[in-house]
């Protein structure tokens, strides 16, 4: 009994493998206990089932997904500070090098699955409905399977650091190395089935806000009226729809290589491993702009807000979006130029990759000459866009040196890399989410966001980011390759690598202020009563913060592109403020725990693969499959607020 | 423009004549043209198993090749089937714009005997390679074609599925506008999966009839 818990002790749960695993164990049981322990004492169960669990509201749905992205901000960060800490002087060893392979591989993965697409989501959500004036999303029990897909993902990929281990082959787990022969064990298996949950999440995801913003928004709304956000949305979705399906495929290849013995990637009997790297980049660079996209969209808002002017060149805005969106996916090869696909293939792909840099920067001039002769506020969300530009220059300029096919030969995989990938995906991506979390979290939530720990926040993080990512640069010349876990003390590599680890610190701290300051906002954030904390310019600022369920009581009619502006300063209020006696009964989806159980059957399924426990997965597929069945046969899945109890509501507020 | 919107099932004639039934509530338009975006994102999935077996397809290792595995007979009763079943798909969303319920439910009826007819013998045709040890665990050709052809396999199956619940609704409710966008959309999968097959049709068995 006591020998068979701790053969289960050492072999799945590793506890042979010393006290990283034993404090993360300790403090994943502390934390569930003190989450179990804070509902049950304040009686918050039925709360947490019926308001969020069971939604299918967009703004609830979206203000989870910001939630798992901090947490995941945390863990990645966690992770980034772990390989720092491990880097900061010659041959330390803080980790082994079995451990650091495990923690650079989950910090890529869920850096960019886990938290940069749940960032991006959060805001799709949050903001999207609420510019194009419409109630929901077009399929809002689509997206709470969205949601939870990625939940259930995320937590699969999660719980392999302490049950099994962790992926340990990069974030682009390149065969032959993640073969079954090379590289044994569950880890390999949470990557591909988690990322794989959390994909088909995706893909429904951007089906929805494209049919959404296709034919949802409100009367008038045409395509010369669409807010910059939203066009970003519709870019970026178009962008998933046609890179996630090669994730899909290139992923469960892999895991068939895995676990039915097949010979897509292996070198024996035929299989050939590049045609994985191939599917992982067409899918994978793509990836990189399906962030970036809606961060464009973000500063392309608050630019406009706090400089009090319209937008300078909106059409060229809208083209830049789109041409990118259509570059995005011809330039993946650029990734492995060594690969040695010959001259004329590297031509190609080097040219392309350049000519993302033409729309990325007539977007820049088009921001910069907004701000030219605007009344500039320097906000939070003003003071990250104004951060994003120089941070993101440099990042795209260094990206034009490795676009560089026969320069590239030089740059390959070596630290310069990685500062220029951290540069635009920090520069770029987390930037532009935190500027949108700033911005939009008055109309989430009610409250503004203390502006002093936020200014703190914000030195401290952009003096770390340039004093952890300049020296990598410099190391990356100097012939620092990523990946290697500890370094000689001979190689002129100290300094340059501690200065990068006091940069990493001192973003850890600013992250720490930032959560700081939310706790603090909660209870002393400056109230947001008029709905318009900003003087905003789109739609979403009409409402109350936080949103009716309903979102409009009344649909707007829009006539001018910036309609929130045009109602308050060139009056067309009329046909935004909702009058009591247009007020109709509203449909709104019912509650239903469906989409959660459709996660959770898909988590129990996944988890079976990962472990080829196969009942597991037939009891899991098996349960989605009635929950499917159960969906079809639906009559009524919709309640109606009625008109009585709208109007009263909006008196409440003073609208009506 | 005038017979694209038609076959869309919107009114041919600038919106005088009726909508098409599944067309008639806005939600079930949205719908449709969510699963049209669904399918082009299936379509792209089924590229990248094209892709893959294109460059994998020559990659035998000695073992069996497309020759000696496919048999025209066996993979023409297949097309037969699922050719036949799509058109059979067709005459099903055809008299469900009629508003003919049992005819509906008797082509929808006629589809799925004739899907379960290709499954059988596509799984007959399977489980002849497993036997004679073409197994997608031995060459990298026969894992291609075997997860290409099968993943088309699993859609079929999982086509039967839904066509027998849908066909369950129709019998049940009756052609109300919200079944009617389900017979449609159903049948849109069906004829999806055809085309599909007749890539597969083309790609792998009569390019591997004269490789």
């Amino acid at each position: 009994m006591t020998s068979g818990f701790l053969q289960f002790a050492n072999h799945y749960l590793m506890w042979n493998e010393g006290p990283l695993i034993w404090i993360s164990d300790a403090l994943i049981v502390l934390a569930v206990v003190a989450i179990v322990a804070t509902l049950t004492y304040t009686k918050r169960w039925g709360w947490l089932w019926r308001e969020w669990i069971t939604t299918t509201d967009h703004k609830r749905i979206g203000i989870m997904y910001l939630i798992c992205a901090l947490l995941m901000l945390f863990r990645g960060g966690v992770d980034a500070l772990l390989m720092r800490t491990q880097l900061a002087f010659p041959g330390e060893h803080f980790l082994n090098a079995e451990h650091y392979d495990q923690i650079f591989t989950t910090h890529g993965t869920i850096m960019i699955l886990f938290m940069a697409m749940p960032f991006i989501f959060a805001l799709f959500n949050i903001v999207v409905p609420l510019q194009i004036g419409a109630r929901d999303v077009a399929f809002p029990y689509l997206n709470a399977i969205s949601f939870w897909l990625f939940f259930f993902g995320a937590l699969l990929f999660n719980i392999s650091f302490v049950f099994g281990g962790s992926p340990d082959a990069g974030w682009v787990s390149y065969p032959p190395l993640t073969e079954l022969g090379y590289d044994p064990g569950p880890g390999e298996n949470y990557y591909l089935v988690a990322i794989n949950l959390s994909g088909i999440g995706t893909i429904a995801t951007g089906i929805n806000f494209l049919v959404t913003i296709l034919r949802m928004r409100a009367p008038g709304m045409t395509w010369n009226r669409v807010p910059l956000f939203t066009w970003s949305v519709l870019a970026s979705c178009i962008v998933i729809l046609a890179a996630f399906p090669a994730l899909t495929v290139a992923l469960a290849l892999l895991l068939l290589d895995r676990i039915a013995g097949t010979h897509f990637f292996t070198v024996l009997h035929g299989g050939n491993p590049m045609m994985f790297i191939n599917l992982f980049w067409v899918w994978g660079h793509p990836e990189v702009y399906i962030v970036i996209l809606p961060a464009f969209g973000v500063y392309s808002e608050v630019v406009a807000t706090f400089s009090r002017k319209a937008i300078f060149g909106y059409k060229s805005m809208v083209a830049s979006l789109l041409l990118i969106s259509v570059i995005s996916y011809l330039v993946w090869a650029h990734h492995f130029f060594t690969m040695g696909a010959g001259a004329d293939v590297n031509t190609f792909f080097a040219i392309a990759s350049m000519c993302v840099g033409i729309p990325t920067g007539v977007k820049i001039f088009n921001w910069l000459f907004t701000m030219y002769r605007g009344r500039i506020r320097l906000t939070l969300p003003m003071l990250w866009t104004l951060a994003f530009i120089p941070n993101f220059v440099t990042g795209g300029a260094t990206g034009i040196l490795l676009a560089a096919a026969p320069e590239d030969y030089q740059y390959h995989n070596s630290y310069f890399l990685i500062a220029h990938f951290h540069q635009t995906l920090i520069g770029g991506v987390v930037y532009g989410m935190l500027a949108g979390m700033y911005y939009w979290w008055p109309k989430m939530f009610g409250f503004k966001l203390d502006e002093k720990s936020g200014k703190i926040a914000f030195w401290l993080w952009n003096i770390g980011f340039y004093v952890c990512f300049m020296p990598q640069y410099a190391l990356g010349l100097m012939g620092m390759q990523r990946r290697m876990y500890t370094y000689p003390a001979n190689m002129g590599w100290n300094t340059l690598n501690l200065a990068s680890t006091i940069g990493a610190y001192l973003m850890g701290l600013a992250f720490l202020v930032i959560v700081w300051q939310i706790l603090y906002s909660i209870r002393h954030g400056e109230r947001d009563v008029t709905g318009d904390p900003w003087d905003g310019r789109t739609l979403e600022w009409s409402l109350p913060s936080p949103v009716p369920e309903y979102n409009f009581a009344v649909i707007p009619t829009v006539t001018a592109r910036d309609m929130w502006w045009a109602a308050k300063y060139e009056g067309q209020m009329e046909h935004v403020r909702p009058r009591a006696e247009d007020i109709r009964d509203i449909h709104v989806p019912k509650h239903t725990a469906r989409p959660f159980l459709i996660g959770l059957s898909f988590f129990i399924a996944g988890f079976g693969l990962v472990f080829e426990w196969y009942v597991l997965t037939a009891v899991g597929f098996a349960s989605v499959l009635c929950c499917l069945l159960l969906r079809a046969l639906e009559e009524d899945d919709e309640m109606v607020i009625a008109a009585d109890t709208i109007r009263q509501h909006e008196a409440t507020l003073g609208r009506v | 423009m005038a017979t694209r919107a038609h076959a869309m099932g919107e009114p041919r004639d600038g919106g005088t004549r009726a909508l098409a039934l599944e067309y008639t509530h806005a939600e079930d338009r949205t719908r449709i043209l969510g699963f049209w975006i669904f399918l082009a994102t299936d379509m792209i999935l089924f590229g990248c198993l094209f892709a893959t077996y294109l460059v994998l397809r020559t990659h035998m290792d000695g073992g069996p090749t497309p020759a000696t595995l496919f048999d025209m007979k066996g993979f023409g009763a297949e097309t037969l089937a699922l050719l036949t079943s799509s058109f059979t798909g067709g005459l099903a969303t055809l008299s469900m714009r009629d508003g003919r319920q049992k005819s509906v439910a008797f082509w929808m009826s006629v589809t799925i005997v004739l899907g379960l007819t290709f499954l059988g013998i596509e799984a007959s045709e399977f489980a002849h390679d497993a036997f004679i040890g073409a197994v997608w665990q031995r060459s990298a050709f026969l894992s291609s074609f075997f997860t290409l052809v099968g993943t088309h396999g699993c859609h079929v199956t999982f086509g039967v599925l839904w066509m027998l619940v849908t066909l369950y609704q129709v019998l049940r409710r009756g052609l109300t506008p919200r079944t009617a966008r389900k017979v449609f959309v159903v049948n849109l999968y069906w004829h999806f999966l055809d085309v599909v097959w007749i890539f597969i049709f083309t790609v792998v068995y009569l390019t591997g009839m004269v490789m």
